[in-house]
């Protein structure tokens, strides 16, 4: 056992109501400079849609993460060999058109307009070459659903679960995804760059680039699967989520975190055995990633593992905040946490509690008491968000832990409904979510009253 | 071109003394909305124009944010639970209201009070933000939730009422609404009749006759005798009424209902407006009373809803499933699409939860079922189920409106020093949406007579009358303020009423009388009547609220439009105001606007003064969703030659001042005002008739049938040493607020100590407010909710009047040593405490909800009965049939003969073809109105440029595809946008985000080769005339209180693809 400690973040986007006030805070911190005009750290997608940069997630074009070449992990966009061949010529970039070129105003002609018969208006003109421009493409241009069926049937996940969905008005359904940069266990990125500019730190596992180091190759944007690395046309050099290191480092959560509006983000520490995540990231089905990469968390309040960390080197503090986290509940003791895109192998840390929403309004339509809590469990498949929808984000396909983590959530609700209102607790709904009225009531604690200092 | 502050101060101040001296002080105007947010930056440009005669312009009712329905209903502007009580809701229905995208540092309540297991149900037309939180998405038709409320108050009545009564929700209505109260039925000429008005305890007469004719009487039901109970209006403003005025009904137990075997019944005629000209027949029990037939509210309102009973004649539907006649689940659904069942299934589980919980199921209702022209008829039909199920005045239930930012929590302080009343009293507080329909010629499109809209039931008192007849008629009956006032200056009216050695008010009513004398409003066409001068501040009228944007840049700013509607024709002209032959263009001298951003406003403004942003500068705000009142503080000094409002306002009465030394010196101002809610002046008018005097040859009597008058002596050359100054007359003559008054006099003192006294001139030892800071902490010292002095001494008022039963001086006591002041705002947010000047209690360990302190300590609401109304017995709610709750439709354009204008043709699109939609305006995600979406990273997140929502199907049939630039067209105006094409969308319907201005990446119009419009350039005012009734209990005027809506939400457009090259 090689005892590491990793900061990680839960998302509940169950909670998440699509403000954007991390991307924007996030991007004044970060990236409110010249050469990073079109860098987003943190942004929030619109599913079902393209997601930024369109499609990122079509790893058959974009090559992303790793794939399994027998029992061996490699990256997808080939061996090193291959890399270095296509140094100057990868075509597995995202372009300009992928992301969008960035514009701003001719803001000045509203004051220096000459006199005339109408009034001034500020044209848009591109941020790239001065030029007038039209705008075309954004980086949030799904917004809402924006665009119709026509655009969101470029969603990559859409296009895998196939014709089971249908755009349409009376069966409209959507959800937010914030995305940062994951932080891997395994992460792709790191391996990808040939000259050694990027690195995971030892003591939080936070994945940064040595700006000193970074050649500009790019190879780290192509290996990126969930396309968090962005060049800075500027600099020259690669540029990423930094998870707010210093922040992190003086006590304070991200500043996503900090600014999020719905109360939706959590900070922890996750202690994992560093010797199985290898093995874990290969296993063959791609499925049974979920369950492998939950097998690498060690638990903080086993006296073993609390041995083995001191002698690793990391500090008690560090264990006692392993015990507290929140993300480790919501991970490992409640499993209402899930991994985004587990099947690139790369080991993700920023996970995320399924939305539950709408549940009752899909039971509504087949005749059956919504509020009925029996009812609930077996209503998830009915839920307006396809189940299959959020296996394909969260588990690889797998429906199974996604049903469960929102029977879990709806355990909860039907729990507490009957406590707000008076009534005798029903054992029965917290037993067939394989948990125990305490249980969810610390979870509803965590989730519902959500306190700053509990979050964080 | 740019000029110094010196210059640009020279040239506002001399307008403004050009145009007093000339034309008169209500010739100039302010408009400054949400003091809420800043409120001493509101408060001293709105004392300046108190101080020189000028009306403010209300901003909320205007906004049609105002819900008609508070104060039909509650008698109450709108008092809403504080967001955290969502928390305490165990049902909770989202109608209208999108919280995570308009109440976004809110939401998280609603995201979390889910997991307590309250259940959320969101009605909306689109699949918007709030619907991904609902448990259920109701998407009726837009503008038919009405119907949809109308059927779940029939199940509810049905159910819990008639069927299988809960003794909590019956025991509610005996006491807290006006359900047992007696109607008078009227006998028509067909044989039905028409419900009528309250019984009095004048008819019966019963009790003491002062105020009897204000004393709605109800029915003992242990002795079935007429009974006078307390708590009415007629307590409320009478010596006899002292100690009376209180809901405690002792032994008396009110009979809900005349109904009994074999009883005696009478058929009422109830008009039903989703059928053109139908009328239903139903029979209501009745009984003789004091000689009259009479029945109760509640047997009216179950033949409204509907809900039959045994015995009882007239067509009553066979049940839920009988769709021909109202309210059953299967009529609305033919109305709204919502299916039958499901609407069953939500009322029965809403009542059940009211039911279980104790009242803790909420309503959160917003702009989405607010800015109808009949909005006031949909909230109604929400405020029915809250009322039905005992929700109101229970922390975690009641309705929980959102639309505006309405709440100055510190509102005695405030209120006080912004109309200057510490100086000079009254102010001029004008309607916001009466001033801009007259002012901007907007009436002058409008093709259909106000009886256009009259129930096919009702007593049909319009006839061929123009809407603008009714508006001159609500001002001259005191109903609604209006200014400029009279055809002539009210200081020459001044000068000549003090020659003349009469009582000025005297005096001016025999002018009138005599024909010597007219108002402005009869002739707001003329010259002398237009508005000269008007300063905007901390708002974007031009570009955000403008409703008829194209007839403002006409009529009032004489720029160029894209308006083509044509003008009535001469058989539809007003038949009481004057018609002039040619429209006049460019009425203002001067538009006025201090703001520290380009918006439309800014762009069409003669002077633009730069303005510091919140930022830059000291000052106070607060919100009806959080319970703190905070200080804004300077990060940073105005940058630049910026300056604050504060500043600014003082530098400009300095200037007006030195301007006035022998031009105006002390004049004398003819001021006359609405006869007040809240007041005695709500007691004007008894009967809720329409005494009008012109043509009947009576004299008018100001203060009763005509506004109330008023001299004011005003010493122009003092204004800046008054506005710096604390004044004399709060102390002597006290601070009124919602009726109670008190006396600030150890705060005067207080403020001098604190703020120092002003050494010379007109103020001279007066407490000085010469700063900003200073200004903050006198609102805060003035106030209930920050001073537990004032608050304790204000609940001792009510406690005199409502008597000692109620407990209120217990209350006051409670938070007597409260106090906040303007260091611990600086500090963090500080809660404030419960007051006389809000309806809820709150402490630490409890959260605001409204109207707590009248369920609890049994005050009356400011209503006729002190009860909450279902029933509304004026003359014109008659008229328009809107006595009760009723579904009424959207306005039907077509039907209302809006005219196609010249429309800009088919050409303009390249195929020729168009589809015709309803143009509705929602708030939007990242802004406040237009503040800041155009800021490059919002712009950058969204599409980049004005955009309109549209439905696959709406844009496949005009071929138009994502991001493709289409035109939006109307009689009113024309929109330039790019198409987001979304299957969240309903077909027939589009959104055009709030404010989306003309200031960023907006290229001509292909249509019509000017820059295309603003979301209200497809929008014309439309005024409701039953917002303008006056004179009569909670149907009395206030300002941003009561008065009619601007409302736009009933607007339709022809939408084309357009040519895909734009030139800017």
């Amino acid at each position: 056992m090689r005892v590491m400690a990793q900061v990680a973040m839960v998302m509940n986007l169950d909670k998440c109501i699509g403000c954007h006030t991390c991307s924007v805070t996030c991007k004044q911190t970060w990236t409110n400079r010249a050469g990073t005009e079109y860098v987003w750290f943190n942004n929030v997608e619109t599913r079902p849609g393209q997601g930024y940069p369109r499609g990122y997630e079509d790893q058959d074009k974009w090559k992303g993460g790793w794939r399994l070449k027998g029992d061996r992990l490699v990256p997808r966009a080939g061996g090193r060999v291959r890399r270095l061949t296509r140094l100057f010529a990868n075509p597995e970039l995202p372009l300009l058109d992928d992301y969008y070129e960035p514009w701003s105003y001719d803001y000045e002609n509203l004051t220096a307009a000459p006199l005339g018969e109408d009034v001034p208006t500020a044209p848009p003109r591109s941020l790239i070459d001065g030029a007038p421009t039209a705008v075309t493409y954004g980086p949030n241009w799904d917004d809402d659903l924006g665009g119709g069926p026509e655009h969101l049937a470029g969603d990559p996940i859409l296009r895998k679960i196939g014709g089971q969905v249908r755009m349409r008005y009376e069966q409209s359904f959507m959800f937010y995804l914030p995305r940062i940069c994951e932080h891997c266990l395994n992460p792709s990125c790191v391996a990808a760059c040939p000259s050694g500019a990027l690195y995971k730190r030892i003591e939080d596992g936070i994945v940064l680039v040595d700006q000193d180091r970074c050649r500009g190759w790019r190879m780290c944007v192509t290996g990126c699967p969930y396309k968090k690395i962005y060049f800075n046309h500027g600099t020259g050099k690669a540029e990423k989520c930094t998870m707010c290191y210093p922040r992190i480092e003086a006590g304070e959560p991200t500043v996503c975190s900090e600014t999020c509006v719905g109360r939706l983000r959590y900070l922890g520490v996750i202690l994992y055995d560093a010797d199985r995540v290898g093995q874990a990231a290969a296993v063959p089905d791609e499925r049974a990633l979920y369950g492998a990469q939950l097998g690498c968390f060690l638990d903080p309040d086993d006296p073993a593992v609390a041995a083995a960390a001191e002698r690793a080197g990391i500090p008690h503090q560090w264990v006692e905040a392993a015990r507290s986290s929140p993300v480790y509940a919501l991970i490992a003791r409640y499993r209402v946490a899930l991994p985004l895109h587990p099947e690139y192998r790369t080991m993700p840390m920023v996970w995320y509690v399924p939305p539950l929403s709408p549940i009752v309004d899909a039971l509504a339509e087949t005749g059956n008491d919504g509020e009925d809590a029996g009812n609930l469990f077996g209503a998830i498949e009915t839920l307006r968000i396809p189940v299959e929808y959020l296996a394909e984000l969260f588990t690889a396909g797998d429906t199974g832990p996604v049903e469960a983590a929102l029977g879990r959530l709806a355990a909860m609700r039907a729990h507490m409904r009957r406590a707000n209102l008076g009534e005798e607790p029903d054992p029965r709904i917290a037993a067939d979510a394989g948990m125990t009225a305490g249980q969810l009531e610390e979870m509803y604690r965590l989730l519902a009253l959500a306190k700053y200092d509990e979050r964080y | 071109m740019r000029i110094d502050w010196d210059e640009a101060l020279e040239i506002a101040a001399a307008a403004h003394v050009h145009t007093i001296m000339t034309y008169g002080p209500d010739r100039v105007a302010g408009f400054s909305p949400i003091p809420a947010m800043s409120m001493a930056s509101h408060a001293v440009g709105a004392r300046f124009m108190a101080l020189i005669g000028a009306p403010m312009l209300s901003f909320y009712d205007w906004y049609a944010d105002l819900p008609i329905a508070s104060p039909q209903v509650f008698g109450d502007q709108t008092d809403v639970p504080e967001s955290a009580d969502w928390w305490d809701a165990a049902y909770l229905m989202l109608w209208g209201s999108n919280v995570p995208v308009t109440r976004t540092p809110d939401a998280h309540w609603m995201a979390e009070a889910r997991y307590r297991g309250q259940k959320v149900v969101v009605v909306s037309p689109d699949y918007s933000d709030a619907t991904k939180f609902a448990d259920e998405w109701l998407h009726p038709h837009p503008g038919t939730d009405g119907a949809v409320a109308m059927a779940m108050g029939h199940v509810i009545l049905t159910e819990f009422f008639v069927r299988d009564p809960v003794a909590r929700f019956t025991d509610y209505v005996k006491r807290f609404t006006d359900l047992p109260f007696l109607v008078t039925l009227t006998e028509r000429p067909d044989g039905g009749h028409a419900p009528g008005k309250f019984l009095t305890a004048a008819d019966a007469g019963l009790g003491p006759e002062e105020g009897a004719r204000w004393r709605p009487v109800l029915a003992d039901a242990r002795d079935g005798q007429v009974t006078v109970p307390g708590g009415t209006l007629g307590d409320r403003w009478t010596g006899a009424g002292a100690g009376r005025w209180n809901l405690d009904l002792g032994e008396i137990d009110p009979l809900l209902s005349l109904h009994e075997e074999g009883g005696e019944t009478a058929e009422v005629v109830l008009p039903r407006f989703d059928e053109e000209g139908g009328v239903v027949r139903r029979g209501v029990p009745v009984r003789r009373m004091a000689g009259r037939l009479v029945t109760t509210v509640y047997d009216l309102l179950l033949a409204q809803y509907g809900v039959a009973r045994p015995g009882l004649p007239g067509r009553w539907p066979t049940g839920y499933d009988d769709a021909s006649l109202p309210c059953t689940p299967a009529w609305q659904e033919r109305i709204t699409s919502v299916p039958a069942a499901r609407v069953t299934r939500i009322a029965r589980e809403f009542a059940e939860t009211a039911h279980k919980s104790g009242g803790r199921a909420m309503i959160v209702m917003g702009a989405g079922t607010n800015h109808w022209f009949h909005s006031d008829t949909i909230y109604r039909s929400f405020l029915s189920l809250l009322l039905l199920t005992g929700c109101q005045g229970v922390n975690g239930g009641g309705w929980a409106h959102y639309v505006g930012q309405e709440k100055v929590r510190p509102l005695a302080g405030w209120q006080q020093l912004s109309t200057a009343a510490d100086w000079a009293r009254p102010s001029r507080q004008m309607a916001g949406t009466p001033y801009w329909y007259v002012h901007t010629d907007q009436w002058r499109y409008e093709k259909f007579a106000a009886s256009a809209l009259s129930s096919p039931a009702g007593p049909g008192l319009f006839g061929d009358r123009h809407t603008v007849d009714l508006v001159a008629q609500s001002a001259r009956l005191g109903w609604m303020p209006s200014y400029p006032t009279f055809s002539a200056n009210p200081l020459r009216l001044g000068a000549e009423a003090r020659a003349s050695g009469q009582d000025p008010a005297r005096w001016a009513a025999g002018e009138i009388a005599a024909g010597r004398l007219g108002f402005a409003c009869e002739d707001p066409d003329a010259e002398e009547n237009w508005p000269r001068v008007l300063t905007v501040w901390r708002a974007n009228l031009i570009g955000s609220s403008a409703k008829g944007n194209e007839y403002f840049l006409r009529h009032l700013l004489g720029a160029r439009d894209n308006a083509a509607a044509h003008e009535a024709p001469p058989e539809a002209r007003p038949r009481e105001v004057t018609w002039r032959e040619e429209a006049p263009r460019g009425k203002l001298d001067l538009l006025l606007a201090l703001d520290f951003r380009m918006t439309s406003t800014t762009l069409f403004a003669d002077l633009v003064l730069p303005a510091a942003t919140w930022y830059e500068k000291h000052d106070l705000s607060s919100t009806d969703m959080h319970p703190y009142v905070h200080a804004f503080s300077p990060a940073i000094s105005p940058p630049w030659q910026a300056r604050t409002d504060f500043q600014i306002f003082h530098g400009l009465a300095r200037r007006v001042g030195e301007l006035a030394v022998g031009r105006l010196d002390t004049a004398y101002d003819l001021v006359a005002t609405a006869l007040q809610h809240d007041t005695p002046g709500e007691i004007a008018q008894p009967g809720g008739t329409v005494p009008d005097w012109r043509g009947d040859g009576r004299a008018p009597e100001p203060g009763r049938d005509m506004p109330a008058l008023a001299l004011v002596e005003r010493d122009y050359t003092a204004i800046a040493g008054k506005l710096a100054a604390f004044g004399p007359l709060a102390e002597r003559q006290g601070m009124t607020v919602k009726g109670v008054t008190v006396h600030p006099v150890p705060e005067s003192g207080w403020l001098a100590a604190r703020c120092g006294r002003a050494p010379d001139g007109p103020a001279e030892g007066r407490p000085l407010l010469d700063t900003d800071v200073k200004l903050c902490e006198a609102i805060l010292a003035l106030s209930g909710t920050t001073n537990g002095r004032l608050a304790a001494a204000g609940l001792s008022a009510l406690a005199a009047r409502c008597g000692p039963g109620t407990g209120l001086a217990e209350l006051g006591s409670a938070v007597a040593e409260r106090r906040v002041v303007f260091s611990d705002t600086q500090e963090r947010p500080v809660q404030v405490g419960m007051s006389f000047e809000w309806s809820g209690k709150e402490a630490p360990d409890r959260r605001y909800a409204p109207f707590t302190i009248n369920t609890e300590n049994a005050k009356p609401w400011h209503t006729l009965t002190g009860r909450q109304h279902f029933y509304l017995d004026h003359d014109w709610m008659a008229e328009y049939g809107e006595q009760l709750p009723v579904y009424r439709p959207p306005l039907d354009m077509a039907a209302l003969a809006e005219d196609a204008g010249d429309t800009y043709g088919a050409e303009a699109s390249p195929d020729g073809r168009a589809v015709a939609v309803r143009y509705i305006t929602p708030h939007s995600k990242w802004s406040i109105h237009s503040e800041y979406q155009e800021n490059l990273l919002m712009q950058t997140l969204a599409r980049g440029g004005p955009v309109i929502w549209i439905s696959v199907e709406d844009a496949a049939a005009i071929g138009v595809a994502d991001n493709d630039w289409i035109e939006a067209v109307n009689p009113n105006g024309v929109v330039v946008a790019r198409a987001v094409v979304s299957h969240r969308m309903p077909p027939g319907t589009v959104f055009m985000y709030h404010v989306q201005e003309r200031l960023v990446n907006v290229p001509k119009s292909q249509a019509t080769g000017r820059r295309g419009g603003v979301h209200n350039s497809l929008t014309r005012l439309l005024v409701k005339p039953t917002h303008l009734i006056g004179g009569y209990g909670q149907l009395s005027f206030a300002p941003n209180y009561y008065g009619p809506t601007g409302n736009q939400r009933d607007a339709v457009t022809v939408i084309r693809r357009r040519s895909q090259e734009v030139i800017y």
